[in-house]
């Protein structure tokens, strides 16, 4: 009988976890700078996210080389002078929505919500913090968020010559559609 | 039963610490491995005077110029060399991700050229492994030098030399590519009977990382024909050089000892040699626009 009851609690704590988590292969990461001398804007559609509605924890994971770019200069620029993709393939958040108690993830709609965790770049981790809204719908979890970096935190040096070219604050635009994961 | 709750309790706790590293192993188990092709395993379509396995991407147009200046050896008067100029420029194109073509015009001669670049394999890594990039040039060369005897019948396919050759590379590490490259040249006319109309070659090219934006580069072919019966004295040529990037532009500043900067001239026409000092300074300049957004 307690054996049989350990069996459920367990078996119940193991559905319970997992049904509280969202996921996605496909969110979207895009950076954008703007300078009077050139606009640069990188793309990244295959960015992977789970979410964790019982905690509030939150993960995505980009590999650098599915940016894109306009410009195939530019991505090749950005891979091999800027973030050295081939040492440091992938960047990763690992954060948490500090005010879940805000959010209705039974009722659909649209909730404020704040993040708090480490952005890791260029194999440099930094906290930050973000403003961002999460959209309950039927069936998933929309969540969005944009706030501005300085790549000189991540150790991404810019040289002189290109420095008119290149926004000392990058602006990272986060668009999540999370399905739930079974 | 209050030790098992307790020790239920225990257990839990592990999982609310790691559960953000947890997530992550979640998501690394849910997500396949990717290709992951290799870049810039040359930083311009060039390793020196030859062709690299690089190709213009889709709807990118590089236009380069180059200069190969007179002998260094020639001496103060003709400010070693610098006095003369023989100069290539040329409009590349990239179609598709596997298809670049090029025109070009060079002074020596008076000699126009086109190529046509195939990429077949590209190195990668990942979830599918190729070790090495190979592509195919294939290129023609018109001279349209005046016929120095304007008596006899002259062709037009007289004016004509092609190459083929297959581009064989990898990138070692972070800054340290090869290139290993089987060519064949075909001239429809040559100079004299002891000259073959058919040269094969090989070439060997490598470049070395010295900076982000620097790079040492070399380049040597050998003629494997025999040279000696030939009606001038042929020289294997070999050039050393650096790339160094800026945003747009790829400067290449090199020594060589063959004056042409095109295939059918540096594999068969390089007549200094580097030991008597017969080196040329030159430079390649490449500068790339965007016609199409990929």
């Amino acid at each position: 009988m307690k054996r049989l009851f350990l069996l459920l609690f367990f078996l119940n704590i193991f559905f319970a976890v997992n049904a509280q988590k969202y996921m996605t292969k496909n969110g979207f990461i895009g950076f954008f700078s703007h300078t009077p001398m050139e606009d640069i804007k990188g793309d990244n559609n295959q960015v992977a996210g789970v979410l964790d509605i019982s905690t509030g924890d939150m993960v995505f994971q980009a590999l650098i080389k599915s940016f894109h770019f306009d410009r195939a200069l530019m991505e090749e620029h950005f891979n091999e002078n800027y973030m050295e993709s081939d040492k440091f393939p992938k960047s990763s958040f690992k954060g948490k929505i500090t005010n879940l108690s805000s959010v209705n993830f039974s009722k659909n709609g649209t909730y404020d919500v704040t993040v708090e965790g480490d952005l890791t770049i260029h194999d440099v981790t930094n906290k930050i913090s973000s403003k961002g809204t999460v959209e309950v719908v039927s069936g998933g979890i929309n969540a969005s968020s944009k706030f501005n970096i300085v790549p000189e935190d991540y150790k991404i040096n810019i040289p002189g010559v290109v420095r008119e070219k290149i926004n000392k604050n990058l602006e990272v635009t986060v668009k999540m559609k999370y399905e739930n994961l079974h | 039963m209050r030790r098992l709750s307790l020790a239920f309790l225990f257990s839990l706790i592990p999982i609310l610490i790691i559960a953000q590293d947890d997530l992550m192993n979640l998501l690394n188990q849910n997500t396949v491995p990717e290709i992951n092709f290799t870049t810039a395993t040359f930083k311009s379509t060039r390793i020196m005077n030859g062709h690299s396995i690089e190709s213009m991407p889709p709807g990118q147009l590089d236009v380069r110029i180059s200069h190969r200046f007179g002998r260094i050896n020639s001496g103060a008067y003709e400010f070693f060399g610098l006095d003369q100029a023989n100069m290539h420029f040329s409009l590349e194109y990239g179609i598709l991700k596997w298809l670049m073509i090029g025109v070009g015009r060079g002074s020596y001669e008076k000699t126009f050229d086109g190529f046509t670049k195939f990429t077949l394999l590209r190195q990668s890594s990942g979830a599918r492994v190729m070790p090495v990039s190979v592509s195919v040039l294939s290129s023609v060369a018109l001279k349209s030098l005046k016929w120095p005897d304007q008596t006899r019948t002259n062709y037009f396919s007289s004016r004509l030399s092609y190459v083929a050759q297959v581009l064989i590379a990898r990138k070692i590490n972070q800054s340290f590519s090869i290139q290993l490259t089987p060519s064949y040249v075909h001239r429809n006319l040559v100079a004299t009977e002891l000259d073959p109309n058919d040269l094969w070659a090989v070439g060997a090219g490598g470049r070395m990382k010295l900076t982000k934006r620097l790079s040492l580069n070399a380049e040597y072919y050998y003629l494997a024909n025999p040279k000696k019966y030939m009606s001038l004295p042929v020289y294997n040529p070999l050039s050393v050089g650096i790339d160094i990037e800026t945003g747009g532009h790829v400067f290449q500043l090199l020594f060589t000892n063959s004056l042409t900067m095109i295939e059918k001239g540096f594999i068969g026409e390089t007549t200094g040699r580097w030991g008597k000092g017969d080196i040329h300074f030159g430079f390649n300049i490449s500068r790339v626009f965007t016609l199409k957004n990929h």
